[in-house]
Order: structure tokens, then C-alpha cells, then sequence
């Protein structure tokens, strides 16, 4: 439900985006997800199946998932380690003055547009 | 020959979103009225809860809610029976959050004739409602003491963006194993800043300290506009 949501949103901008770029069919979507986005890709991507063929300029369009691991920085040594492994303390110095660095992105990265010639 | 075409985009979904909730978040300052979005798991006692609230209030400001759900208006009518306030009752159409569009269609709906406050009882649900900005002033969710104490590690977003944590369902507390202290640990971990506030909605205990904050926030919030 929530990666229907998503979808909603991703076909919006690239409407937008298509408009601006006088482009009448989009054949990809790149998408960064990031590891603890609480995005589901499978969930993303079978929703956008679902909700892309009813639009003609996204009709067959695929999306592609690249994920971006998640990575923490300690402010108590200074380090940096995988989120996912190791959540909130930091495995260097076991200290929780932690946040994250990257790997909570929802984002466009790019549109694929094939011209036949 | 197929020849592919890149347009880079480099946007987060949420861009637009965020933009929107600002710009009413802005607007509602210009007219003094306090929007709370109020969240939590289905069956916590939102309604309830509010009910409890409302009545404690209703002598001092002037409310109105919305209720969110995916179907169905018998939080709307539950709410309108028990306190006699305009309330509505907004649906999602199968969407499991509201976002700050959604959210100003529902003011739209609203006479907002003096009103000071507008509680916005979001879809139940703990991970959706925390990714959309709804434009409220503040956000505010319900724990219930049956979803046990460790939820603050398992929805580390909701908790992390709540200005205030009710507790709810206190008088059940010893029957589930449930560790406030230890509850309280887990939501200062997520978020420091965080207000707890443990109280039961069937006997309205502890409902007067929420009901205080919310006053003391309208007033702050009236003043700044």
C-alpha cells in the first residue's frame, strides 16, 4: 500500500518531466532506493507494473531499482559502518551518538526515452 | 536502430510533497489555525482519545476535525455525537496515508470560521503517515500498551518525528508486560525532543496533560501569526 503510494508520486514526476522534455513515451525509470528507506523494491516494482500500463506514455515503461546501502557515521569516534548490520551502535566504539548517512533515499535518478529510428 | 536517451532527473519523490506542506503549513500560520496530525496503529484509542480531549477543550477553542480512513465515517459521527464539533471525514481512496494535498482539500471542507484547532487523525498505521508531511504544526501519535513496549525500535520514523507520544491504555499495563521506563528509553533514543505522555482514554486519566499541551501550543502558535 504505501510502495502503491510511492508509485503515484514517481508516475507524477515523470509525467512532469516527459512534458518538459517533449518526450511522448518513457521506455525506463531509474530509482535509488536506499537500504532503510522502508520502501519494499518487489512491492515498488509490482505496483508500478499495475499503475504505469494504464498510462499510455509509461506503457510498458520498466523501472529500474538501484539500491544505495545504508551507512552510518559515528560521532563519537568518527567512523563509519553498515546500518543495516550493526543498527543504532556504533561496532567501533559502541557509542549511540550515531545517525545516518545515506541509505533513506526515494528518489528519480534518471528516465530512459528509446527513439526509434 | 533504437537509440536510448537519458534525462537525469535527481529528485526525491517526496520533493513535492514537502514543498506543499510548507506552503500550507505557512498559510495556517497567516490564519492562526493549529493543525495537529495526530497517528498511531489502528485500535489505539485515536478516537477515543480525542473524544476525551475535545471535551476537556471545547470551553477554550474552537476545533474541528478530520478524520482519515481508507472507507467508511463512523469515526466522523463518533466524534460529532460525543462533543458536538464539526468533524469530517476525509478517504484516502485505498491510499495509506494522507499528504499535504489531500490534507488542504479536507480544510477546504471545513467552514473555519474562528477556528483555532484542526485535528487531523491520520490513517492507522505506523510507516506510511511518517514518510508524508501533512503541513500540521505538529505531529503527534498514540502508543497503546497491547503493541508492547518496544515499538520505538521497530518504527523508528513514526517516533522520530513526533514532537509528543501518548501512551495509552495504561490501566491494562500490568497485563501485557509492559515497561514504561523502559518504553520511554527506547522513544529517547529515537528522538530526545519527544513529550511521553502515558494516559488511559476510557477513564481519562492523564488526558488533561495532553489536553494542556495542545493549549499551550495554539497559544504559542497564535501569538507567532
Amino acid at each position: 500500500m504505501h510502495e502503491l503510494g510511492i508509485v503515484f508520486y514517481i508516475i507524477r514526476d515523470v509525467k512532469q518531466a516527459a512534458e518538459e522534455n517533449g518526450v511522448d513515451h518513457v521506455s525506463a525509470v531509474v530509482m535509488n532506493i536506499g537500504e532503510v528507506s522502508t520502501v519494499v523494491p518487489d512491492y515498488l516494482t509490482d505496483c508500478w507494473r499495475w499503475a504505469a500500463d494504464k498510462e499510455p506514455l509509461l506503457k510498458g515503461c520498466e523501472l529500474k531499482v538501484h539500491i544505495i546501502p545504508a551507512v552510518t557515521h559515528c560521532d563519537g569516534c568518527g567512523r563509519e559502518y553498515e546500518t543495516v548490520r550493526y543498527g543504532r551502535t556504533c561496532p567501533h566504539c559502541q557509542s549511540e551518538q550515531t545517525w545516518l548517512l545515506r541509505g533513506n533515499e526515494v528518489e528519480i535518478k534518471e528516465i530512459e526515452v528509446t527513439n526509434t529510428t | 536502430m533504437d537509440d536510448v536517451r537519458i534525462i537525469e532527473i535527481k529528485k526525491s519523490v517526496f520533493e513535492d510533497n514537502d514543498r506543499d506542506a510548507d506552503a500550507l503549513r505557512r498559510e495556517l500560520k497567516g490564519k492562526g489555525v493549529y493543525l495537529l496530525n495526530l497517528m498511531s496503529s489502528p485500535g489505539s484509542g485515536k478516537t477515543t482519545t480525542l473524544i476525551q480531549t475535545i471535551n476537556l477543550l471545547k470551553d477554550k477553542l474552537k476545533i474541528a476535525v478530520m478524520e482519515a480512513d481508507i472507507d467508511g465515517d463512523v469515526d466522523a459521527r463518533k466524534i460529532r455525537e460525543a462533543t458536538g464539533i464539526e468533524s469530517i471525514q476525509l478517504h484516502t481512496g485505498g491510499m495509506c496515508h494522507l499528504d499535504a494535498e489531500m490534507t488542504r482539500q479536507g480544510l477546504d471542507g471545513l467552514t473555519l470560521r474562528d477556528t483555532d484547532l484542526v485535528i487531523l487523525e491520520n490513517v492507522g498505521n505506523l510507516v506510511c503517515p511518517a514518510e508524508f508531511d501533512t503541513g500540521a504544526a505538529r505531529n503527534a501519535m498514540i502508543l497503546s500498551v497491547p503493541e508492547g513496549h518496544d515499538k520505538p525500535l521497530k518504527y523508528p520514523l513514526m517516533f522520530s518525528i513526533c514532537d509528543v507520544v501518548i501512551i495509552n491504555k495504561m490501566d491494562v499495563a500490568p497485563y501485557f508486560d509492559f515497561d514504561l521506563e523502559q518504553c520511554k528509553e527506547y522513544i529517547r533514543m529515537r528522538n530526545p525532543r519527544a513529550k511521553v505522555l502515558p494516559i488511559c482514554a476510557k477513564t481519562g486519566e492523564g488526558v488533561d496533560a495532553f489536553a494542556q499541551w495542545i493549549l499551550d501550543e495554539v497559544t504559542a502558535w497564535k501569538r507567532q501569526s
